[in-house]
């Protein structure tokens, strides 16, 4: 059942080439150049989709990226498929197979066209009042809402495309290569500017280059002759490059854009693969010029949304680019010259033109006579007031216009038609300028927007300017481009054009009907389904706002982003309101302009390239030996090392108690390490440190609390001073970077006057800590020349020494409270330090254990994990550290706030530990903690933030910050589960070796 | 995204870039001797003006140096960059 709708070869198509395709299960034949909608179309198809809310069937409206209803699912199914695709800009290739999204079972019958019917209670804002209640019915709407609604399928397996990104800096970036991008771009490259020119079609040369018409001339050529020589001329230039089927998505503050390259969407599948669909780049350019066009309105009336309604430009492009008839019966419904343009066009290539409605009554027009010449009717002063043809365009009604035009009068009459073109002039597409920063201003003389005031070096010219007729264009070019690039003269001063078109236009936004508004259908945003009477409903309710309109009925939201009705829904807005358009302002138009894909956006950061991640030089071991890992930051640390038929609770159970019983060994290389220097590091750390360190001798290590300015807990960490004036600090794995951007912060901008320098120095070194009552052994037989007694290395202090050639820095400091060493070496030795211990450790079942052991084993200690269990609330105070508070020091980081009137508050939430009545409950972390389960409301105290069974004290413990803690010893307390309580009594947070005996054992 | 002049690496894009909040304010040199309303107004009280803002950036992934802005916030525009210790412009 092959149509085929062509008139007369187009140079832009190429009928040699032969295409099938499938659309809606049904194969079809198009020619290579065709678009999905222009090869369609030839095969008489115009119903591809229903609508959202009320599932009318809709059909092909446009030619471009404004498309509202001709969005289509290609190639169900499969890894590539891809909703919301807009048939008229997807490029048909062998194999395409798309289909309509919105309909269900299918386009020809669909359960939501009910809706339809049920439109009088669909009004605007009806999902938001209706839905909402009762509650407990939303599953049942929301399945009856999302099956039949549907605005296609996302693909449930992973992307098989390659994306990439790239950036490109240049002097001239010239958006839209229509007739006056061409002129730019040529001109900026003569001038010696580096120039990119970019086009989301697949072609140069904009609407121009299909202008075949004695009626447009330049310098005696048709227009479109004269621009092929153009195009051809700048194709040669070196310094400029050209991107076709590249749209810019977005146009940021100085000049930074963002543009999507479609290198592979037209092509068969055997040559997509391995090679990038979707480039996205990011442009810097010096200067930008804006020549994107200007986009054709719709004209709003009863039922203007049936399948065979589309723009009159679209008509005229199908049958000049694509050499495509759009129906048999044509009629052009305008009030503007452009419909001429179109009738002009088709009755040249011999297709009837059936009727043509005005709203203007008399025009002087060179356009009009010529048509009036080929006998076509001409209704002047009329305006359409219905359609009828339910799946296609059956039939129209037209009336009078009064003659203030606001109401229809005299006898109806019907014309029959398969294709209506609809013609209500033009809108400037200000959509990346707007993004830009810039300012419009309102063009009363024919009600358009058009820029005023450019936040960034750029310019806009040709119809985006708000320049539509040729004449216009071509004299405001040169004379913009001379301004704007600072150059002397161009090529095209002295053009002699000639344009027969005429600017007269009568605007109106809303047509009048015979009918009351409540039982018309004048569809405004035609994606979304919104009306005239939704907006003037929700005038009447009360919304203002452009912005809150908008969103009440949904106008302007859809993927289309009401490129084609939002002016009409202003003016509508503005007329009913009283406001004047100029102030009432336009909606905010947001990046992208046609939507992206994500996998556009993402680029290459997907899979194992998604987000860097840090391995420690020890990583090869730990993966060899059966570690899990977790992450802290972007580090990937060893979390625990399960043994054959051993869970996570198993291995962490047998870690922990190899440890403590015997020797344990962690790699500690991600702590942060950051190293001072300089004749004032030991002021520096007493000032952002809470306790005193010019005391501290040389070879020795202190641990230290980190405040932020308002008194909260912000890092810990172990310090040493290696000399006089040379400290390594610690910092938590998580906080190395922030910490160091904190003290950089303080030293430069506060304390200028102190003499310090930092330096990351954390990938520099491993980090292998060994701990146990066997550490001892285990180290001094790998570090042989080293005195180990207590005397001489006591807790807390520091050693340079060697292993083999091997320079180490041996601390003996713990987290764990077991007797312990750290040993730091240069990180690429980090493996072989670690392989020796474990050699060394052998015969004492040296243990490696994870963060989840090191974190058990510091919680048996009431030791604490900054971020675990602090957040940003929690004072040293609150975590019962007085001691570690110097009451000496005059000022330290976060000193004042220590006592403002909220921070000495006896009832904060203080750091205890929590221990159950049934030693073998554990604790959820995370768990709200309350006192009197009959009090209402329940007064939640605090919560877990610690919870562990301990193999070492043969019992569940937790840390918990609960609200007056302090004074709670003994207490008992409830945690209430969804299913039980849980009593547990408070205790110190620490809880095993209170007296550090073991550090020293 | 805008393009910041670093006055020691010079111009580079915001995102090597952070913000780190309005500048000049000057960390009290005697904490001890204030108020709480006092150290109130230093800890918590910034200004958020929409036009002419002086504020602190840091080339975090650049030369680590922080320095001084003078932005509109209404359109982003850079007015002034200087380094810190420097005296703001006057114009
Ligand atoms: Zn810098």
């Amino acid at each position: 059942m092959t149509k085929n709708l062509r008139v007369k070869t187009s140079k832009f198509i190429d009928e040699t080439y032969k295409i099938s395709f499938k659309f809606n299960g049904t194969t079809y034949y198009g020619y290579k150049g065709d678009t999905l909608a222009s090869a369609l179309i030839a095969n008489d198809i115009h119903l591809v989709g229903r609508s959202f809310k009320y599932h009318r069937p809709r059909g092909i409206m446009t030619a471009g990226s404004e498309e509202p209803n001709a969005i289509v699912q290609l190639h169900n199914n499969t890894s590539r498929t891809e909703p919301n695709v807009r048939a008229t800009e997807i490029e048909i290739y062998e194999g395409l197979e798309a289909s309509s999204q919105n309909c269900w079972p299918s386009v020809n019958f669909d359960v939501g066209g009910i809706n339809n019917f049920l439109s009088p209670v669909l009004p605007a804002g009806f999902y938001y009042k209706t839905f909402m209640w009762p509650a407990s019915f939303w599953e049942k709407y929301e399945y009856f809402i999302r099956k039949s609604a549907g605005l296609g399928k996302s693909p449930t397996e992973p992307d098989p495309d390659i994306y990439e990104h790239k950036y490109i800096h240049c002097d001239v970036l010239v958006i839209g290569a229509g007739i006056s991008g061409i002129m730019a771009a040529k001109t900026a490259v003569k001038n010696g500017f580096k120039t990119l020119l970019v086009d989301e079609k697949s072609y140069l040369g904009g609407s121009t280059i299909y202008q075949n018409s004695e009626n447009f001339k330049i310098n005696n050529q048709n227009s479109n002759s004269w621009l092929e020589k153009e195009i051809n001329e700048i194709k040669k230039l070196e310094n400029l490059e050209i991107k076709t089927r590249t749209s810019v998505a977005a146009f940021h503050g100085y000049n930074f854009l963002l543009a999507r390259e479609n290198l592979t969407d037209h092509l068969p599948f055997d040559q997509k693969k391995n090679k990038t669909r979707h480039r996205l780049l990011k442009i810097r350019a010096k200067k930008v010029i804006t020549a994107t066009g200007s986009i054709e309105r719709p004209l709003i009336f009863d039922n203007n949304d049936r399948p065979g309604i589309m723009l009159s430009s679209a008509i005229e492009k199908y049958a000049n680019f694509f050499g495509v008839v759009c129906g048999k019966k044509n009629v052009l419904f305008t009030n503007n010259d452009s419909a001429y343009e179109t009738a002009i066009s088709l009755f040249q290539k011999g297709i009837d033109i059936e009727a043509i409605i005005d709203n203007r009554e008399e025009i002087d027009s060179r356009l009009i006579k010529e048509t009036e010449k080929n006998n076509i009717k001409i209704y002047k002063g009329y305006t359409v007031v219905n359609t009828s043809g339910y799946k296609r365009i059956s039939k129209i009604s037209i009336m009078q216009l009064s003659k203030d035009g606001q109401k229809v009068v005299g006898p109806k009459i019907s014309i029959k038609c398969d294709c209506l073109g609809i013609s209500g002039g033009w809108t400037p597409a200000v959509h990346l300028f707007t993004q830009s920063g810039g300012k419009l201003e309102f063009r009363d003389e024919d009600q358009v927007f058009i820029p005023k005031i450019y936040p960034s070096n750029q310019i806009s010219i040709g119809s985006c300017s708000g320049d539509f007729t040729l004449d216009e264009i071509l004299s405001n070019i040169p004379k913009k481009l001379i301004e704007f690039l600072d150059i002397k003269k161009t090529d095209y001063e002295d053009l002699e054009v000639y344009s027969s078109y005429n600017k007269s236009k009568r605007n109106i936004w809303l047509l009048p009907s015979d009918k009351v508004i409540g039982k018309t259908k004048p569809f405004v945003d035609y994606q979304n389904d919104a009306t005239a009477k939704d907006i003037k409903l929700a005038l009447r309710e009360g919304f203002r706002s452009i912005e809150h309109v908008k969103r009440y009925t949904t106008t302007g939201m859809g993927t289309d982003q009401g490129k084609l009705g939002n002016m009409h829904a202003l003016g509508i807005i503005s007329e009913t309101a009283g406001s004047k358009m100029g102030e009432l302002g336009t909606t905010t138009f947001r990046p992208p302009y046609t939507p992206l894909t994500f996998g556009t956006i993402v680029g290459r950061n997907v899979g194992e390239y998604f987000d860097i991640f840090r391995k420690t030089p020890i990583h090869e071991w730990h993966e060899k030996n059966k570690a899990k890992f977790e992450n802290v930051g972007q580090w990937k640390r060893a979390w625990y090392y399960p043994k054959e038929g051993e869970n996570m609770h198993d291995a962490v159970q047998r870690e922990s108690k190899a440890a403590r019983d015997s020797a344990g060994i962690l790699d500690a290389s991600t702590l942060g390490k950051i190293d001072i220097q300089g004749t004032d590091a030991s002021e520096f750390l007493n000032r952002v440190y809470t306790n005193a360190w010019s005391k501290l001798a040389i070879g020795k290590c202190r641990y230290g609390l980190m405040l932020n300015e308002d008194g909260m807990v912000y890092d810990d960490g172990v310090t040493t001073r290696l000399d006089e004036n040379h400290y390594i600090m610690t910092t938590t794995t998580g906080g190395a970077a922030t910490v160091l951007g904190k003290l950089e912060d303080y030293l430069q901008t506060e304390w200028p006057e102190l003499d310090v320098y930092l330096t990351s120095v954390t990938d520099h070194y491993a980090t292998v800590s060994v701990c146990g009552p066997n550490s001892k052994k285990i180290v001094s037989q790998v570090i042989s020349d080293l005195d180990f007694s207590d005397e001489s290395f006591p807790h807390m202090s520091f050693k340079n020494a060697k292993i083999g050639k091997i320079k180490c820095r041996v601390m003996r400091i713990s987290f764990t409270g077991e007797h312990s060493y750290e040993i730091n070496v240069q990180a690429n030795y980090g493996k072989s330090v670690w392989e020796k211990c474990m050699e060394a450790g052998k015969k004492f079942n040296i243990t490696p254990y994870g963060t989840e052991t090191m974190h058990l084993l510091r919680a048996e200690k009431g030791f604490i994990i900054v971020g675990q269990d602090t957040d940003a609330t929690m004072t040293p105070i609150d975590l019962q550290m007085d001691w570690i508070v110097s009451k000496k020091k005059y000022d330290f980081i976060g000193k004042r706030s220590l006592y403002r009137s909220d921070t000495i508050r006896e009832d904060r939430k203080q750091l205890v530990g929590l221990l159950t009545e049934n030693p073998d409950e554990i604790l959820e972390e995370g768990a709200q903690i309350i006192a009197d389960i009959k009090k209402s409301p329940i007064e939640m105290l605090g919560h877990v933030t610690s919870s562990y069974y301990s193999p070492n004290l043969k019992k569940s413990i937790a840390l918990a910050v609960v609200k007056g803690g302090k004074s709670m010893m003994g207490q008992k307390l409830i945690i209430p589960m969804e299913n039980k309580q849980i009593n547990v009594t408070v205790s110190d947070p620490v809880f095993l070796d209170k007296e550090n005996t073991r550090l020293n054992a | 995204m805008f393009i910041i002049n670093c006055p020691y690496c010079g111009e580079r894009e915001q995102s090597e870039f952070k913000a780190g909040g309005e500048a000049h304010i000057v960390r009290p040199k005697q904490p001890t001797e204030l108020s709480d309303d006092q150290w109130a107004e230093y800890l918590f009280m910034r200004k958020n003006i929409k036009g002419i803002q002086f504020e602190r950036w840091v080339h975090t992934h650049g030369c680590r140096k922080w320095f001084n802005v003078v932005r509109d916030t209404s359109n982003d525009v850079i007015k002034a960059v200087y380094k810190m210790g420097e005296k703001p412009p006057t114009k």
